[in-house]
């Protein structure tokens, strides 16, 4: 763990006591069991409005307590070790700094509030084939007078099916493949031609899948100027990718916790399985990849916060190192648990099934090993 | 507590000095390619050297009563920087062998004040070469498994058995030795560290050459060797627990020592651009070379990463502590993983022993590759420092092995 401030340690700390306390996980396999539609509970999204964890990222004139990347990630990874599911990554950290980032003054102060209050839920609309390739935004953005046309379809939307908000990445200039003429619109949920189905996937979430069928936003929708906005957008999803990292430590890390737990109390030819020399280095070389990738994951939030100027490639080196870890970690969790493991009553599968999302989400680790080669010039 | 401050007062008073004193004739020295002994230096060697010592910088965090100067490790860290920045380089540890990374600290915890007024100073100034007596022929990684028997004679103890893998014992001067002085005694129990002379007639050295041609080890023969019984570090019989302590500082100063030495290289991508050739993206032409070498680099970047975390969770101090295994298997890895990557990439001319065909750069890869194949057997091997990790860190219970 990275040396914290007071300020950071308690909100680490309430964090770990609220979520094992009031989020455990077998609140999500209740909340799976019932299969809301939304993927989250109620009570657990509202409770994290009322600790205040929505204003994390967002400065006080407009609510929030601005306690930086670092601070929110320490949320999340807590989070991730219950596989607690809400919105509060998808709106509260990533569609608020798309709207710190890129919005203009009205958007902040229009909809950071309600993010921080949690009327509004406002999510990032990016990927649209089975890959994470923002270049290759095919959905359209014409512009007719002080309007623009939206025509196109959007993927494994986050909390797609809850959000009162989109923030769209469009194409308003050049063709498939490029990474210039991108643009970012926010548009309301219930605007006219805008249609969204579930995804049902592994890990029981909520996303959606969105259709956009001639939907009309106005000028005052746009944020930033047209066509450019494909630097801000990869400075939205690297901060995505850090907090993404966080939550994936917290899920590695249980599974390890788990693991070791179990390697310690299983018994099998006579003998505690951990006293096993094959068994013992495999936990000490995945707690060596777990400190490795927890080094990686933090300072990617710490640089964020210092606004170095190798945030990108702190960021790629994060979601690739902590993702093998958490690849690696999740397969040896029901390996190692062995026949229990594979049952759907033990709670092995769900940290796998979460490790897989995690991992596409925002890039996998072959995406990030290629941006961080092209970042170094090779 | 030091001040940032504090520090940025003392980096300059640092550089100020490192540019009056460092000799310009030094420039470009290869400190990396062979440690230097006294007898192949130049005089500007030795007046850095001395200046080095006089300040007590070339170990700062030691008191100032034994050679250092009793600065604290950010401090230290400063001079570090500031040495490497002008290009210059701190001779003292190498040249003393095991003793500023090893025998120094160990001594500094172990030793009675007789000791370290005896020992340190001459460590301190870069004088008084040390060699380790521990593993035997047949030992291995169980190093308590040990046969040298040390009796006792009144003022002196007598050795007589083999040491192996002794680094350096050829050129030193003094040598820490486990030995047995209690046969009866349970494997761990009866064991003891003694620190003698290697300048007598009961001493003799031989070199083992390697299979990258080098001979940087020896095997050492006791035949009624004499250690002073002033000499014992620790008590009588409790010379693991010595070891132990030893042994940490061994892997805490195999966790970063091999990245500091040569700064100036080429990034491994630049020179896989040279020899593969890129695509018209300016990727690199082997997509699969081109990946593994990103692999290799961000497990270099992780590895930095954890030893400053570990450095900042520990504020500033860095401890002798279970972490260091981690970081002595990483930086192997990283190590061997990027040797085998500049031979593979280098392809037909990664494969010369000598001549002019191939480069200097070259023939050097090929030696550094087959000398890093040490890196995950001494010192406690990759699978020891597993031990020690699901043992100690992670408190699974004692594996099946006995001792």
């Amino acid at each position: 763990m990275a040396a914290l401030t007071e300020e950071q340690t308690l909100i680490k700390d309430q964090a770990t006591s609220w979520a094992s306390a009031e989020a455990p996980v077998s609140k999500f396999r209740a909340m799976r069991n019932e299969g809301a539609e939304v993927g989250f509970a109620e009570l657990t999204w509202s409770a994290m409005v009322e600790m205040g964890w929505t204003g994390i990222l967002v400065p006080e004139e407009y609510g929030g307590s601005d306690l930086g990347y670092l601070t929110f990630g320490l949320v999340l990874e807590e989070l991730g070790k219950q596989l607690a599911a809400s919105p509060l990554f998808a709106s509260a950290y990533v569609g608020a700094t798309a709207l710190l980032l890129a919005g203009n003054d009205t958007q902040k102060s229009s909809h950071l509030p309600r993010i921080v209050d949690g009327t509004e839920i406002v999510t990032l609309a990016v990927d649209e084939g089975p890959r994470h390739a923002p270049a290759r935004t095919a959905c359209v953005a014409k512009a007719a007078g002080d309007k623009y046309v939206l025509s196109g379809t959007k993927t494994l939307v986050l909390e797609g099916m809850s959000a009162t908000h989109f923030i769209v990445v469009a194409r308003s200039a050049g063709s498939v493949g490029d990474a210039q003429g991108l643009s970012l619109f926010i548009v309301r949920a219930d605007v006219a031609g805008l249609s969204r189905r579930p995804m049902k996937t592994i890990d029981s979430r909520g996303y959606a899948e969105l259709s956009f069928n001639g939907v009309e936003v106005s000028d005052a929708d746009l944020m930033g100027p047209a066509g450019q906005a494909g630097e801000v957008l990869d400075e939205v999803l690297d901060r995505a990718r850090a907090g993404i990292g966080a939550e994936m430590l917290g899920v590695g890390s249980q599974a390890f916790a788990m693991t070791l737990d179990y390697l310690k109390t299983r018994k099998q030819f006579g003998a505690v399985i951990g006293s096993f020399q094959a068994l013992g280095h495999r936990a000490a070389e995945l707690f060596a990849a777990m400190e490795l990738a927890r080094s990686c994951g933090e300072a990617a939030l710490q640089e964020i916060d210092a606004q170095s100027n190798s945030v990108a490639k702190a960021c790629s080196l994060s979601k690739a190192k902590v993702g093998d870890f958490l690849h690696t970690m999740s397969n040896q969790l029901i390996q190692i648990h062995g026949g229990i493991g594979m049952t759907d009553e033990f709670d092995a599968g769900l940290y796998l099934k979460r490790a897989r999302v995690l991992e596409t989400l925002y890039g996998n680790q072959a995406f990030h090993r290629d941006r961080y080669a092209r970042l170094l010039g090779f | 507590m030091t001040t940032s401050a504090d520090l940025d007062g003392f980096r300059a008073e640092v550089s100020d000095w490192v540019q009056t004193n460092f000799p310009s004739a030094l420039n470009g020295f290869d400190l990396g390619a062979d440690s230097p002994s006294e007898k192949g230096v130049s005089g500007e060697f030795r007046a850095w050297r001395q200046a080095l010592a006089d300040k007590g910088w070339g170990t700062p965090t030691w008191p100032k009563e034994y050679g250092g100067a009793g600065l604290s490790d950010p401090e230290a860290k400063v001079i570090r920087r500031e040495i490497a920045k002008a290009g210059a380089f701190n001779p003292i540890p190498p040249m003393t062998g095991m003793g500023v990374t090893m025998v120094g600290p160990t001594i500094l915890e172990y030793g009675t004040d007789e000791q370290k007024a005896k020992h340190l100073p001459g460590i301190a100034s870069g004088e008084v070469r040390w060699c380790l007596g521990l593993s035997e022929p047949n030992a291995g990684s169980d190093l308590a498994s040990l046969s040298t028997k040390a009796v006792d004679e009144g003022d002196a103890f007598i050795l007589n058995g083999q040491k192996i893998w002794t680094s350096g014992a050829h050129i030193s001067q003094w040598c820490g030795a486990v030995v047995r002085t209690d046969p009866k005694a349970k494997k761990r129990d009866g064991i003891s560290f003694v620190m003698l002379p290697m300048d007598q007639k009961g001493v003799e050295t031989r070199l083992i050459k390697l299979i990258s041609g080098a001979s940087p080890f020896c095997e050492t023969f006791f035949n009624d060797a004499r250690a002073d019984k002033k000499d014992l570090l620790g008590d009588l019989n409790d010379g693991w627990s010595v070891v132990k302590r030893l042994l940490q500082h061994e892997r805490q100063s195999q966790t970063s020592a091999p990245a500091a030495v040569k700064i100036d290289q080429e990034p491994l991508q630049e020179q896989a651009k040279r020899y593969v050739g890129t695509l018209q993206d300016g990727t690199l032409a082997d997509p699969d070379l081109r990946l593994r070498i990103v692999g290799n680099l961000m497990d270099a970047e992780a590895h930095k990463l954890t030893v400053s975390r570990i450095t900042a969770e520990a504020k500033g101090q860095v401890k002798v502590s279970a972490a260091a295994s981690i970081l002595k298997n990483s930086m192997t890895r990283v190590a061997q993983t990027k040797a085998e990557l500049t031979l593979e990439m280098m392809g037909n001319q990664g494969i010369g022993w000598e001549g002019e065909q191939f480069s200097d750069e070259e023939l050097r890869s090929v030696r550094d590759w087959l000398m890093g194949k040490a890196m995950s057997i001494y010192g406690g091997s990759a699978e020891i420092q597993n031990n020690i990790i699901s043992k100690n860190i992670l408190g699974l219970p004692e594996t099946t092995q006995q001792g």
